[in-house]
């Protein structure tokens, strides 16, 4: 009975251990992409990072009752997306507290460009045109925003912006449309 | 067909647009690798621990409205402080006042009685006493009343 009980304790420790690692091995693979995706979202470097260091903690939590029915990264879209909603909700609710937002304006967001060997005129035809689309990014609403970084930023299939959202693929696309739209018509191409 | 069928069926595909489009391509192009930069570039920054500096505003008002309560409360407390060593004050003037005249009336009282006195003692002393220029006449008086 003893040795059973032992049994069973060094199998859960074993377990456990497996857990731990295969969680590592899911934040080391994931943590770039999702604080890209909060990066592009709040244009904050600072609360990025700790809406990621967020989702990272609330995933260890709930590892146990992931389930694999959707990847791992979509699960932990899912769980940034809900975050950051929950920021600014509770940012919103608080519209009394005297806050302050490290949101880099447009301009600065613009200045990142690849490092290549393009020609200084090319990149400042491109910084001009990364301007435009974060000021279109701007102008959207919250949903077409997520929808419009999930998929021109993580490059992630509608099916899984879809199952990431919790929306249909058919209001994916429109709000994609759209979102695109208000780009084309920043970028001055609206015909 | 539903105003939902008709809302989604209504919008392009995003797919459409940026095939008809290669400016909205490249933009989306220049857009992701910037996004993408950034990131790498802040993701791979020293971290240093900073202490995060969040303004509460409703702790400054309590802290504000605590003082003005206390302020007040102790304004108020010399305040009632004051006017209650003025009273006490006025009452022990009052007091003393009508001490003083209770004094004084008792006073007036006594010296009148003793006047009185005197006075009653000076008339049964006056009525006794029988003038000079009648002595003969009241030795007379007294010789034939022991005849």
């Amino acid at each position: 009975m003893a040795a059973c009980t032992i049994l069973d304790t060094m199998t859960m420790a074993t377990a456990d251990e497996d857990a731990a690692q295969e969680f590592s091995s899911v934040v080391a693979s994931h943590r770039p992409q999702i604080f890209r995706f909060l990066l592009a979202s709040t244009r904050d470097v600072d609360l990025a990072e700790t809406l990621t260091q967020e989702c990272f903690l609330k995933a260890h939590r709930n590892w146990s009752s992931f389930r694999g029915d959707s990847s791992a990264m979509t699960w932990l879209m899912r769980i940034a997306i809900n975050l950051q909603k929950d920021h600014w909700r509770n940012r919103r609710m608080q519209f009394w507290r005297q806050t302050r937002t490290n949101s880099v304006d447009l301009d600065e967001a613009s200045d990142w460009l690849p490092s290549g060997e393009s020609s200084q005129e090319t990149r400042l035809l491109a910084r001009e045109r990364v301007a435009q689309v974060w000021s279109a990014v701007e102008a959207l609403s919250e949903r077409q925003r997520t929808v419009f970084l999930l998929r021109y930023v993580e490059e992630l299939e509608l099916s899984e912006i879809a199952h990431t959202t919790g929306l249909s693929e058919g209001t994916v696309k429109a709000h994609l449309s759209r979102a695109l739209a208000r780009v084309r018509t920043e970028l001055g191409g609206k015909r | 067909m539903t105003w939902k069928t008709k809302w989604t069926t209504r919008t392009e595909e995003p797919a459409e647009i940026e095939a008809v489009d290669p400016a909205l391509k490249q933009a989306l192009g220049d857009f992701k690798a910037s996004v993408r930069a950034w990131s790498d570039a802040a993701h791979h920054r020293p971290h240093t621990a900073q202490s995060i500096v969040v303004h509460r505003s409703w702790q400054l008002a309590a802290g504000w409205s605590l003082a003005a309560v206390l302020l007040t409360g102790t304004m108020s407390g010399g305040f009632y402080e004051h006017h209650q060593r003025v009273v006490a004050a006025h009452i022990a003037a009052v007091q003393k006042a009508e001490q003083g005249r209770q004094a004084a009336a008792q006073r007036a009282l006594d010296q009148a009685q003793q006047e009185e006195d005197m006075l009653a003692s000076v008339d049964t002393d006056v009525s006794r006493e029988v003038p000079s220029a009648m002595e003969p006449l009241a030795q007379l008086t007294d010789e034939g009343e022991s005849k």
